[in-house]
């Protein structure tokens, strides 16, 4: 059985208070809606993108900037095995158009009392632990098709990860003018 | 009671941008607090496994996924009860309270674009949720993370299993959209009742 149930309080303090904080944005923003959702990889909505695209660049660079001065002891990578990310990031696809949550925006929305999303918790309960009975099947099929390791992007170009994040940082927010630009257009008429 | 909301919550949604770069700032607390990188998919592995593990210790100890994400038996479980679990508990609280500061509470069955589609059943819809969200978390642990630890967590970091994902879940998460609801005009009624800014 599990002797360490619990973790030592002040993680836990700590983690209470991102999560509260998490929580209240994602409602804020409006991103635990179906429509926002499901609008997004419609084309109808990028609600989506804005807000995960400036939570990446603003995170980016305050991470790396923080390693760089020796604030923090390093990333938090995991493996890039390429058939698994692949193959799961095209199911997940599926499940977040059918279920129109992710997994932290569907607690967000058990928030905010949505029928549908505390139903979607329990199929993804149950989804997780049929994953791990099959995990070992699975893990073996998929694994020969590459596996880089704990890698960034930056590590397997020679530049440093600044002009990655400076090159992402400019598309962004030209994509960002862009569709301001449009949904402008689109107001006036 | 029923009176709009005053002020800053009066507003229907903030910007978006405001609110990701409140997402960006608080991945750099819990680096530096925690030193730990946010996920919610993880969370739910370990949620199935401690209520498996209740009933059937040996199976889990047994099974190779677990032990990966939160210990083995003979080196020690990770604890469960960990900083994720605290996180995820708290934020459905924080979406709550945005809920009563905002007084947006709705009581939304069926949304109004799966309405236009396949009707106001509420039965449809929540078997269809229970299906996707089995669909989700199976994906999203093959991957080997969600949306907050890749899209947040693993993009932050440049990390290339992420890119390799948000690629992925794009496409099909837009083939899916296309074939299910791309006949559906975006005129649709949407169920929101959010107070326009």
């Amino acid at each position: 059985m599990l002797t360490n149930f619990f973790t030592d309080p002040r993680t836990i303090l700590l983690g209470a208070i991102t999560g509260l904080i998490f929580g209240f944005l994602l409602h804020r923003g409006g991103v635990t809606r179906y429509h926002v959702i499901v609008g997004q990889f419609l084309f109808r909505d990028h609600m989506v993108l804005k807000t995960m695209l400036t939570a990446i660049i603003v995170s980016s660079v305050g991470i790396y900037a923080m390693l760089g001065l020796g604030m923090i002891k390093g990333l938090h990578l995991k493996t890039a095995e390429l058939g698994m990310n692949a193959a799961g990031g095209l199911i997940f696809g599926v499940g977040m158009v059918l279920l129109g949550y992710c997994p932290g925006t569907a607690l967000a929305a058990v928030g905010q009392s949505s029928r549908d999303a505390m139903v979607g918790v329990l199929g993804a309960l149950v989804g997780a632990a049929v994953y791990a009975e099959a995990f070992p099947s699975i893990h073996r099929m998929l694994v020969p098709l590459g596996n880089l390791g704990e890698v960034t992007l930056a590590d397997i170009s020679p530049v440093s990860p600044w002009v990655f994040i400076v090159v992402l940082a400019i598309l962004t927010v030209g994509l960002f003018v862009c569709l301001e630009q449009r949904a402008a257009k689109l107001v006036v008429g | 009671m029923n009176q709009p909301p005053m002020g800053l919550w009066r507003r229907a949604w903030w910007s978006l941008y405001a609110i990701g770069t409140g997402i960006g700032l608080l991945s750099w607390a819990t680096f530096l607090f925690i030193d730990k990188s946010p996920g919610t998919s993880t969370l739910l592995v370990g949620a199935a496994g401690t209520a498996l593990c209740t009933a059937e210790a040996e199976h889990v100890a047994e099974r190779m996924h677990y032990p990966k994400e939160y210990g083995t038996k003979v080196g020690g479980f990770k604890p469960v009860f960990d900083w994720q679990m605290s996180l995820h508990l708290t934020l459905i609280a924080g979406a709550f309270s945005e809920v009563r500061l905002s007084r947006s509470l709705r009581s939304e069955a069926v949304p109004g674009l799966w309405a236009a589609r396949f009707g106001a059943s509420r039965v449809k819809r929540l078997l269809a949720a229970l299906a996707g969200g089995f669909i989700l978390l199976f994906g999203a642990r093959m991957a080997g993370g969600c949306t907050s630890g890749y899209g947040i967590s693993g993009g932050l970091q440049l990390a290339v299993w992420n890119w390799i994902l948000f690629v992925t879940t794009f496409i099909s998460g837009i083939a899916t959209a296309f074939a299910l609801f791309g006949r559906v005009p975006a005129s649709a009624p949407s169920t929101d009742n959010r107070l326009e800014s």
